[in-house]
């Protein structure tokens, strides 16, 4: 038997394209192939490793990030997808210190190895953008495609509901 | 003055009975995660965050089989795609190929010849960039041929089986020409004789899957030349020094000429314990004279490490009165291709598989079996998992035709403190009032309070051997103006280790908590630490810590005596403080006045070594043991076999609580993993070894929504463990019973037993028509059967 080794189908020539994107506010052009995807660009590229890479399919959310303010994940959008649009990082979420968000992830005792955190706290804050005032099964579900290994959950679960209490008494 | 834990401990001490030891201190309050901020900003670096500019990217080959003799590997394509800068194979590095391994020298840097798992590397691509090196991997053509690998524990038992191992590399052992790569036998008492008493036998098989470890983070390595001929290398590790050793030792480097950088882990649970691909990639960065880096896919991951699957079949025997009388237990763990730390994991398991338990009589004979699968090591709860899911299962099996509860069965087993629950030449006794926490889960969860139909309770007790021997070597440093730097290789990977010094150091210097600060992660600047593993950080680098202060104080005194004038036996220093002739001075003020005008620092060292025991089985008595005690209460809906876990309560024996918030964290961490293994994961194995579930798509692990409606985390305090303030290891115990819990409660609701892991809701929906079936069978003759949900008579599967 003949093998070769279990890898993306990728393809050497793939041509360089210049993609221009809003990341966190500022404007950036990177040149990336087209099968480089937006995580790819963002960590590599563009220079902000804040956002993870997991399971690079779809499944674990450590790659999440608003694009155009909506939850994606970012290894399954291309790079070259991007041209055009905003995206915001979890360093862009905490440009100015942490969030009051962040600071109940610490609070809350939600926060172990930290390898999930940045796509928890991006996806936790689309929810409360979207729906200030969730109750528990909105939070279990919207945050249910982000995988945490480490810890039980529910301390990101109080996290979330102290923000939103922290939030409606401003 | 003393501090208040000090104090605290004093006053305990003239009582002779438990106090919070900590009313003032930053010891025992929750404390929030040191470098907390980092990892919700995104401004932690991993180890796929830093940047080497200039760096070669590595893929590696691999064969779509799981056992095969390479025949040969033609690399002429993949040189020539551009950037390719190397292909390297076995015939590359040195012969012999060079071979490492934490209980065994089995593996080898690449695959030499024959592929013995699945997702073994035959050759790695370097390249300028991973397109590149992806590109040219797939185009390196291997020719192969498979072999009949074995993939089962029937497979490697069957006579004429295929050896995974070549007998050579144990010569002369009595096992060499098998697959049982290691075995364990402990027995005490007389089984015989004590079957003669006993009024229920219950003999019964049990299984738990093949489970991988799945951190979020996969990892990778990076390994950079140095000018002088050595290397540093960036891994995840949670074992640093081991890797420092292990790569000098395969390079033939003295250990100063290899630096490990350890970034945090982003998770570990055991599986980033022992080096894997680290030696190749040292290899391949001394080969090339280029930093080298490979950053693992989550399927190479996956490839890198599992927990050992196992099979126990165990007869155990209760007198009328529920008392165990015997059991007898045949346990063999499934591991993999090369030893890495399975043995240990096999003789440390099976040590406890008969439990926290009062038996007169017992046998454990124990085999760690290879298999032509991914090496398993060590994951947390090491081997007790899997023996604590066929004891607990069969305490509730007796209880059951004994008509005694879950509870009931336990209470009159359970070992009270200083009581020895195994028995003979390496004896071990309760370090703990365990019954505390049994009781309290039962407590927490209600036990015996009324249920709605379809709903049951199952309770469950785990212990796990802590560290059994150690060392820890920690230094403090105490700045000119107070602050503190405290050097301790413990790996953080989640626990929390760091908060914790930065704890211990604020208390006994009187340092302010945010002056402290800690280095780990760096062999080359941080004095050595064994390990990051069995719950062992708290206790040794804690103690080392603590020792370390002490260091600090008593030089502070020694300079401020030379410094005043004072006669230093008119000095005395405690934590926080030094007591001078004219009253206590906070001891960052002593130093001042003690280091003069030319300042300076103050430099401490602490140490805590245990040593092993030669003769014991388990290199010597562990340190201390974990304790947990879990309660589930669960709904099973027969339609669909899923199950709803309404309620899940953990306690564990911690000793003391250094830190509350990071105890309860670990604590619900470890009961959630431990449904993972109880509930939905499992890696399932195609006929030619490949991992079928391989990745996040089709292998599971609880999400938000697959966890406790209430999951409660709840510790018992004595103050009696061995480390700091009386602490002890915390971070397994809740895992270590969850699936018998489940199991128990699921009998309870349903009326079935199950014996093999996870409790898929397929599993649980064919046990539930497989019993209905037989009501039906049974009450035929009296008219249709009558469906009692909650309390129909268990079937044992
Ligand atoms: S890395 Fe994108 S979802 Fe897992
Ligand atoms: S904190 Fe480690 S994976 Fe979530």
């Amino acid at each position: 038997m003949t093998s070769t080794a279990r890898i993306p189908d990728h393809l050497d020539d793939d041509p360089l394209e210049t993609v221009t994107l809003t990341v966190n506010g500022s404007q950036r052009t990177v040149a990336v192939p087209t099968h480089r995807t937006l995580l790819d660009g963002l960590r590599d590229e563009v220079g902000l490793p804040g956002t993870k890479s997991c399971c690079a399919e779809g499944e674990c959310g450590a790659c999440t990030v608003l694009l155009d303010g909506r939850a994606v994940n970012s290894c399954l959008v291309l790079c070259v997808e991007a041209e055009g649009h905003e995206v915001t990082t979890v360093e862009g979420l905490s440009a100015d210190g942490l969030t009051d968000l962040q600071e109940e992830f610490l609070n809350a005792g939600a926060v172990q190895c930290g390898f999930c955190i940045p796509g928890q706290v991006v996806s936790a804050e689309y929810l409360l953008r979207t729906n200030p005032d969730p109750d528990e099964a909105q939070i279990r579900e919207a945050l249910s495609g982000n995988l945490c290994r480490c810890a039980g959950y529910q301390r990101i679960v109080r996290a979330v509901q102290a923000t939103a209490a922290r939030r409606s008494e401003r | 003055m003393t501090t208040a834990p000090e104090r605290a401990i004093e006053q305990r001490d003239a009582l002779g009975e438990p106090s919070d030891p900590y009313p003032q201190g930053q010891v025992g309050r929750p404390v929030l995660r040191y470098g907390g901020g980092d990892r919700t900003s995104g401004a932690q670096r991993f180890v796929a965050d830093l940047r080497f500019p200039g760096s070669l990217q590595v893929a590696l080959v691999t064969v779509p089989v799981g056992c095969a003799d390479v025949l040969g590997i033609d690399a002429t394509a993949a040189r020539a795609v551009p950037g390719v800068v190397d292909v390297v194979t076995a015939a590359d590095l040195p012969s012999p190929m060079p071979r490492f391994g934490v209980s065994h020298t089995d593996r080898p840097v690449l695959a030499d010849g024959r592929v013995n798992y699945h997702g073994e590397p035959v050759a790695a691509v370097v390249a300028e960039t991973l397109d590149a090196a992806q590109v040219a991997a797939r185009a390196v053509r291997v020719d192969f041929r498979e072999l009949p690998g074995v993939y089962t524990l029937d497979d490697a038992l069957a006579p004429g089986a295929h050896r995974v191992q070549d007998p050579s590399l144990r010569p002369g052992h009595a096992l060499a020409d098998s697959n049982v790569l290691e075995e364990a036998h402990y027995t005490w008492g007389d089984v015989e004789a004590e079957e003669a008493r006993t009024e229920v036998v219950v003999e019964e098989t049990y299984t738990f899957p093949m489970v991988t470890h799945f951190p979020i983070e996969p990892g990778g390595t990076v390994a950079v030349p140095t000018d002088a001929g050595g290397l540093d290398v960036y891994s995840p590790v949670q074992h640093p020094y081991l890797l420092q050793r292990t790569l000098a030792s395969v390079l033939g480097l003295p250990l100063n000429q290899v630096r490990v950088f350890a970034p945090d882990p982003g998770g570990g649970f055991g599986g980033k314990q022992n080096p894997k691909l680290e030696p190749l990639l040292a290899f391949l960065a001394l080969r090339t004279r280029r930093t080298c880096r490979l950053v693992l896919s989550l399927e190479e991951t996956f490839q890198s490490m599992r927990r050992a699957g196992c099979r126990i079949a165990a007869r155990t025997g209760f007198a009328a009165d529920g008392a165990l009388t015997f059991h007898s237990v045949d346990a063999d763990f499934l591991i993999g291709a090369y030893a890495d730390v399975a043995p240990r994991v096999m003789g440390k398991g099976s040590y406890v598989a008969a439990g926290p338990y009062r038996i007169p009589g017992v046998r454990i004979d124990a085999r760690a079996v290879m298999t032509n699968t991914t090496p398993s090591t060590a994951f947390r709860g090491f081997g007790s998992p899997q023996v604590s899911w066929a004891l607990e299962s069969q305490l509730d099996a007796g209880a059951r035709r004994l008509g005694l509860d879950g509870l009931e069965v336990r209470r009159r087993n359970l070992v009270a403190k200083g009581e020895a629950f195994v028995r003979g030449e390496s004896a071990a006794a309760a370090d703990g009032e365990w019954h505390q926490s049994l009781e309290k889960a039962a407590e927490l969860i209600g036990w015996g309070t009324p249920l709605p139909p379809g709903r049951g309770r199952g309770i469950a007790v785990g212990i796990k051997p802590g560290a059994t021997s150690g060392l820890s070597q920690s230094l403090v440093r105490l700045l000119a103006d107070g602050s503190a730097i405290v050097y301790a290789g413990t790996s953080d990977m989640g626990q929390g280790a760091r908060t914790l010094w930065q704890q211990i150091v604020a208390d006994e210097l009187g340092a302010p908590l945010d002056q402290v600060s800690v280095v780990s992660g760096d062999t080359g600047t941080v004095p050595f630490d064994l390990q990051t593993s069995a719950s062992r950080s708290t206790v040794f680098m804690g103690s080392a810590v603590l020792e370390a202060c002490k260091d600090v104080r008593q030089r502070v005194l020694a300079l401020y005596a030379e410094s005043t004038g004072v006669p230093p036996e008119q000095l005395e220093e405690r934590p926080g403080v030094l007591v001078t002739p004219d009253g206590e001075l906070g001891l960052p003020e002593a130093a001042r006045v003690a280091l003069g005008s030319l300042r300076g620092e103050f430099m401490g060292q602490g140490t805590r070594r245990l040593r092993g025991k030669g003769k014991h089985p388990l290199g010597g008595d562990a340190a201390f043991y974990e304790f947990n005690a879990t309660a589930i209460e669960v709904e099973v809906d027969r339609e669909t076999g899923e199950l709803l876990l309404t309620r899940h309560v953990t306690v564990s024996d911690v000793g003391t609580e250094l830190n509350p918030l990071q105890v309860v964290s670990q604590d619900e961490g470890a009961a959630i993993m431990g449904l993972g293994h109880s509930q939905m994961e499992q890696l399932l194995l195609d006929e030619h070894g490949r991992i079928r579930n391989l990745g996040a798509l089709d292998y599971r692990i609880p999400t938000f929504k697959d966890v406790p409606v209430e999951l409660v985390s709840a510790a018992v305090e004595n103050h009696d463990g061995p480390g700091p303030y009386g602490s002890k290891g915390i971070s397994e115990g809740a895992l270590l019973c969850t699936a018998g819990a489940l199991g128990a409660a699921v009998a309870d609701a349903a009326g079935v037993v199950i014996r093999d892991l996870p409790l898929t809701p397929e599993r649980v929906w064919a046990a539930i028509q497989a019993a209905e079936a037989a009501e039906q069978d049974a009450g035929s003759a009296e008219g249709p059967a009558r469906h009692h949900p909650h309390r129909s008579p268990v079937t044992e599967e």
